[in-house]
């Protein structure tokens, strides 16, 4: 994308119909760091990888609770991000004071959806600078939303945004058809074995990334690090036991560089997720 | 024909004429509702009189409504107040049916909305003057509450409004129990129905009966009970007292 004549305002459109700066603002979500959402029919599990400034600081709180049965993880500008959380906290707490039920999170995520909206057709405004992938039950059963700055919405049964999430995404579509009868074990199992796609090659440790879940009868909260470390060490273990060399096994995809990609493509056979 | 266009002069706080506008006291009121939980979800009684003060002026006034898919509401107290609820519920219900997304409200959301709504209201000195009964069934479950004037509210097996508190309760509580049949449950609100047509003064030989299930809301034609006056007492009242009448 590049600088042009359309894109100084939010409300003025290019010839060819386009609003350059939504656009610019959902190039800010895939600079964040990664996120990923993946549903059964009963359990969503949210997962992100936990980049931090610098060695010296912690990272950033990416996946917040919104009530029992929604949760949400934020890439991009996670300011913007915090404060739409408090808007969804607010929003659900208001229905359960009103009628003491659950505020279903169809209905949660078209008045997030029509909250940014109105940051695209107003000139003193700007778009939200975040991408979320709002997890929660309904009377339908689990539900994965993505929310992006323009203010559309999608459903989906597994997703993943920000920088480097196409690797995560590529995982995600060989196994999604799986996953609506998945257990709530397997359904983790896959979200972190996402994450590690996303960090390219790089040892995956329960301290580089962040699981939350929630389900029915479940509500919303965070595993604990020794949680997430066991279920890494499941299948980084047989990894070693098959290869014998390397202890993680790389496969990546298309994202993979071109030495790599030969190398990756016949790691892709024996890499533990195809168990 | 002249119109009156309704004036708002916003709240009793800021403005004294407002308070001409508030709620003093009802004018055209119902008598009991009787309600119970049953084996296929919840029945209620009442009958159709609307009183004005003393006079039993209006005879046909459908006191129990169908709200949504999932619940029925019986008023007691103001009608005109409870015309103004049904209102606000149509208005709820619409707004839950626009969003057309298979979530729909039940009677724990209708009921929890509406003590929100009266006890606003009485915290404003402006209530509206009504004992409410809110029943329903949803996902199986069946469920039964009440909503007060001053907004207090709570659920039970068995509720009742106005006398029906001090007449039809005691009879509920000696005789209700759980997975009642639509016949035994018709036969225990008919008794309570008879307890107040011979005791409350507001009520009228006319009633309906409402059955809520998981299916929906059925209400039946008015119809009257049966009553008995013979008893030897009332052939000769002054027996015991010559010259009183």
């Amino acid at each position: 994308m590049f600088r042009n004549q359309y894109d100084t305002d939010v409300t003025t459109w290019s010839p060819t119909g386009r609003l350059f700066q939504v656009e610019y603002a959902m190039e800010a979500v895939k600079q964040g760091s990664a996120a990923i959402g993946l549903r059964s029919r009963t359990h969503v599990v949210l997962a992100c990888v936990n980049k931090a400034q610098s060695e010296l600081s912690s990272h950033q709180k990416k996946i917040f609770k919104v009530d029992d049965h929604i949760g949400v993880a934020i890439a991009g500008l996670t300011a913007d991000g915090r404060v739409l959380s408090r808007y969804m906290r607010s929003e659900a707490i208001n229905h359960s004071f009103t009628y003491e039920s659950p505020l279903p999170v169809g209905r949660l995520v078209v008045h997030l959806a029509d909250k940014a909206q109105v940051c695209t057709q107003r000139s003193w405004k700007r778009p939200y600078g975040v991408g979320l992938l709002v997890g929660g039950l309904d009377e339908s059963g689990a539900h994965l939303y993505y929310n992006c700055p323009s203010g559309n919405y999608f459903e989906y049964q597994a997703f993943a945004i920000g920088s480097r999430s196409q690797a995560a995404k590529t995982y995600l579509e060989r196994r999604f058809e799986s996953f609506g009868d998945s257990s709530r074990e397997d359904l983790i199992k896959d979200a972190i074995l996402a994450v590690r796609e996303t960090l390219q090659g790089e040892t995956l440790k329960s301290s580089l990334c962040t699981v939350s879940v929630l389900g029915v009868g479940e509500p919303f909260h965070f595993l604990d690090q020794e949680t997430i470390q066991k279920v890494i060490d499941t299948f980084e273990k047989v990894a070693e036991d098959e290869e014998g060399e390397a202890g993680e096994g790389e496969a990546e995809a298309a994202a993979a560089p071109a030495e790599q990609g030969g190398g990756g493509a016949g790691d892709q056979d024996v890499a533990p997720m195809e168990m | 024909m002249t119109f009156t266009i309704p004036i708002d002069n916003g709240d009793s706080l800021k403005n004294a004429e407002a308070d001409s506008q508030r709620t003093l006291y009802p004018y055209v009121t119902g008598t009991s509702i009787v309600a119970i939980k049953y084996k296929d979800g919840v029945l209620m009684a009442s009958d159709m009189g609307g009183s004005y003060g003393s006079t039993l002026r209006y005879k046909n006034i459908e006191r129990m409504k169908a709200i949504g898919k999932h619940s029925l509401l019986g008023a007691s107290g103001e009608i005109s107040d409870f015309q103004e609820i049904l209102r606000y519920l149509d208005e709820l219900v619409l707004n839950d049916n626009m969003w057309d997304d298979g979530n729909s409200l039940g009677p724990k959301e209708v009921h929890n909305y509406l003590t929100r709504v009266m006890y606003n209201r009485r915290n404003k000195f402006n209530p509206l003057w009504n004992t409410l009964v809110l029943g329903g069934v949803k996902n199986g479950e069946s469920y039964l509450g009440m909503v007060s004037m001053i907004g207090v509210s709570f659920e039970d097996n068995h509720v009742a409004t106005g006398f029906g508190n001090h007449l039809a309760r005691p009879i509920l509580r000696d005789e209700w129990h759980a997975d009642l049949s639509f016949e035994d449950g018709v036969k225990l609100l008919e008794k309570c129905m008879r307890v107040l047509l011979y005791r409350d003064r507001s009520a009228i030989n006319k009633l309906q009966i409402a059955k809520i299930t998981e299916e929906g809301v059925t209400v039946s034609q008015p119809y009257s009970l049966k009553t008995f006056w013979e008893f030897k007492a009332f052939h000769n009242p002054t027996a015991g007292a010559e010259g009183s009448w």
